[in-house]
């Protein structure tokens, strides 16, 4: 038996339906479908949710990967499950398929089209992140993505502390109190200055969108204002020993009064340790060392 | 040939019972957990902090140890408290100073009244030079540093358990437990000696510079 008469091109046989018609249709059909429902209904939950200016874009960005993801998802289930209804060997006999020379046409088009997706992609993500919308991450001491002067001009400056294992949290326009919990107000530009005294850790305020490396030595400059009072995960992102999953926190957004009232017990709180601490400095070299040999 | 493929047949299954043993062994083996012990009505924790075990095979290990009902030390840092009780610690430090990286860590918080009594002596806060260890529970808010005994002290204690005529400070206070559930504890001094940054070996092993609180 040839492969042609295989797949039914004997003469007398009925014609060969055009499956690639077929394919595009079910395609098309079921991405109208499944696109409207990523956006509208999967896409109020895709994290970290709206939080944050920061977090607003990343939940943005994330729904329109998803939404774009989605038909080339489809497409790949589609073809599958078509090509294993129709195209199956039935009978007894096990033939070779007819052979395939390539076909330049398609081939040039699925270049075209996942290079436009994946540029046009990359072109919107960098763009998403050089605004301020892009400022949660991590950007080292001289960030490019970041708020513009005067919406920094009276933003709160936190230094974060990673430390084995353990955050803290300084406050230099408060008298530099440390605290063991973090605080933040509502509306309000806050930098954060990440550090560590240690070795490496990673400092991830999940629902705020805000993610920075904590290193010794280096002083690591992310972004955030809160768009509403709520409670926030912290954790440690960079695994960094024996206790790395303990260095888990609950932060906090509060209203402006309440911070000020908050950051005013912190100082009454800390008061006899404060003068203990060293000068605020945006990095602090790991000591002492005298037992580290 | 047929005896020459038992032995080694008889080779390979002794090694692959050998390396069972060992990951068995490893994953299984814990410090003892220690009870507190019940003094005048009330859960009393006894430990103390050495500067080198002096046994084993770590020998150079800086420890914590605790007392148990018996007034024997135990090599362990696993106490069990009871839930919602207010419980006494005393802890015997033999160190000496290493001094706190970061210094926050020199103010008493979550105890009694945020104080500890050193050496008989009431304080919130220490100077952070002097910390050679701390008693710190991080998810608690609890953290009491310890501080060393002095360098050039007489009869200094080189090896665990040490007796209370050796050269120590004494640090007691209280805190409240709080619901059941296993709570880990830490020393917060960089106190291992010849390890990265002072970070690694007893700090990175638990029962030794840190451990877990189990409150049932």
């Amino acid at each position: 038996m040839s492969a042609v008469g295989a797949t039914g091109g004997a003469a007398g046989a009925a014609p060969e339906p055009r499956h690639g018609r077929r394919i595009a249709v079910i395609w098309i059909v079921a991405t109208v479908i499944v696109v409207p429902l990523v956006i509208w209904v999967l896409g109020p939950h895709i994290p970290p949710g709206q939080d944050s200016v920061q977090s607003h874009d990343q939940h943005d960005v994330n729904v329109v990967l998803t939404a774009i993801a989605a038909p080339v998802l489809l497409f790949i289930w589609v073809y599958f499950a078509y090509a294993m209804f129709n195209f199956r060997q039935r009978g007894d006999a096990v033939v070779d398929g007819p052979p395939i020379d390539g076909n330049p046409r398609i081939q040039l088009t699925w270049l075209a089209i996942t290079s436009a997706m994946v540029l046009g992609l990359a072109v919107y993500g960098t763009a998403s992140l050089l605004g301020e919308q892009g400022s949660g991450g991590g950007e080292g001491p001289s960030p490019i993505a970041k708020p513009s002067a005067a919406e920094l001009a009276s933003a709160l400056q936190v230094q974060v502390i990673g430390q084995q294992w353990l955050w803290t949290f300084r406050y230099p326009g408060y008298g530099g109190v440390e605290t063991p919990t973090l605080e933040l107000p509502v509306n309000r530009w806050v930098v954060f200055h990440v550090t560590s005294l240690d070795v490496a850790h990673s400092f991830w305020a999940y629902e705020l969108a805000v993610k920075a490396d904590a290193v010794p030595g280096n002083d690591n400059v992310a972004y955030v204002r809160a768009s509403r009072v709520r409670t926030f995960q912290i954790r440690c992102a960079e695994l960094c020993g024996l206790w790395h999953g303990h260095m888990n926190l609950i932060g906090r957004v509060a209203s402006q009064p309440g911070f000020a009232s908050w950051i005013s017990q912190q100082q009454v709180r800390y008061a006899r340790v404060t003068r203990y601490l060293p000068p605020y400095r945006l990095v602090y070299y790991p000591q002492p060392i005298r037992r580290a040999g | 040939m047929s005896g020459r493929l038992a032995g080694i047949g008889g080779v390979l299954a002794v090694l692959v019972v050998l390396v069972v043993l060992y990951v068995a062994d490893f994953l299984t083996s814990a410090p003892p957990a220690l009870s507190a012990v019940t003094q005048n009505g009330s859960p009393t924790l006894t430990l103390q902090t050495m500067a080198s075990w002096g046994h084993g095979a770590s020998p150079d290990w800086v420890t914590y140890m605790g007392r148990d009902a018996s007034g024997k030390w135990q090599h362990t840092t696993i106490y069990t408290l009871p839930a919602h009780t207010l419980v006494h610690v005393t802890i015997y430090q033999f160190d000496t100073a290493t001094g706190l990286r970061n210094p926050f860590l020199a103010q008493v918080r979550g105890t009694q009244g945020g104080v500890a009594t050193i050496d008989g002596k009431t304080v919130s806060v220490v100077n952070p030079d002097d910390a050679s260890h701390t008693f710190t529970v991080p998810d608690l808010g609890i953290s009491v540093p310890l501080p060393g005994v002095d360098s050039n002290a007489k009869n200094q204690c080189s090896a665990g358990p040490c007796t209370l005529d050796q050269a120590h400070t004494t640090t007691t206070f209280s805190f409240v437990t709080p619901g059941k559930g296993t709570y880990r504890w830490q020393c917060f001094v960089p106190c291992a000696l010849k390890t990265y940054f002072g970070n690694g070996g007893p700090m990175q092993t638990i029962g030794w510079m840190s451990g877990e609180l189990v409150v049932s």
